[in-house]
């Protein structure tokens, strides 16, 4: 549905149907991260016993399910403070030039640091564990 | 920035409780990013071989490390909570001064709640 005349597109007055993505995006990863955080910190709690704690973690990750849901628990919280990031520049730096420079290198650090946990995930799931 | 005259802004309002957990929830919003980019150092250190992992969990037995751990925890559940009121605000639910500051507290109570038992937990298990 276009509720927009075209003349009001031409003007620059139209929707660019962005407008909802970025609230819709937020209060989507939002909503995941809820269950997956409560997993995540119940299961670190369930693993601080152990002498080792980093061939616990190991052990823990080398479990599928677990590499899965530690991916989407990631994933889901990089995507969601790149969103609340973008927010918090937009609203206090008002110098322009700063202002972009600062999106972008938000952006890029999001997308490189869930680049680094999808490989360093994998690379913990299909390694061996010693 | 051309000299007009603003709207009245922050300094002229009394801080009230609304107020207060409202940009509580951005600043520990902000501080987990830091903490999620800190996470995909901490998996990346554990990938690429257990000397990383070991300075990182090693800083973590120092007291300072101690403290920012404690510090993302509190930050955890307070956005976790405050964001459960926002999403229910986004229904409609709950708008109202009473119910807002009756869930306020609700928020208060449960992450400093929620942070003292993790942190007796993590006090019995880790050594």
């Amino acid at each position: 549905m276009n509720h927009v005349h075209p003349l009001a597109k031409v003007k620059g007055t139209g929707s660019a149907k962005s407008g909802v993505h970025h609230w819709w995006m937020q209060r989507l990863t939002a909503i995941a991260l809820v269950p997956l955080t409560i997993w995540f910190v119940g299961s670190m709690l369930g693993l601080t016993a152990g002498d080792n704690a980093v061939l616990a973690v190991r052990v823990w990750l080398a479990e599928p399910l677990n590499g899965v849901l530690l991916l989407a628990w990631v994933i889901a919280m990089i995507y969601h403070g790149q969103l609340g990031m973008q927010v918090i520049i937009e609203d206090y730096i008002h110098n322009h030039v700063v202002e972009v420079s600062l999106q972008i290198i938000n952006k890029l650090v999001a997308v490189l640091a869930i680049l680094m946990t999808v490989v360093t995930v994998f690379k913990l799931i299909s390694g061996d564990v010693s | 920035m051309t000299g007009r005259p603003l709207s009245p802004h922050l300094q002229v309002y009394k801080p009230q409780l609304t107020s207060m957990l409202s940009i509580l929830h951005r600043a520990s919003g902000a501080t987990l990013y830091m903490a999620s980019l800190l996470m995909v150092y901490w998996l990346f250190a554990l990938a690429s071989g257990s000397t990383h992992a070991d300075a990182l969990n090693s800083g973590l037995t120092e007291w300072w490390g101690k403290i920012v751990l404690y510090g993302i925890l509190f930050c955890v559940y307070y956005h976790l909570a405050n964001g459960l009121r926002h999403l229910m605000w986004d229904t409609g639910k709950g708008l109202d001064l009473k119910t807002a500051y009756m869930t306020g507290w609700l928020v208060v109570v449960f992450s400093l709640v929620a942070t003292a038992v993790t942190l007796l937990m993590m006090m019995g298990g880790v050594q």
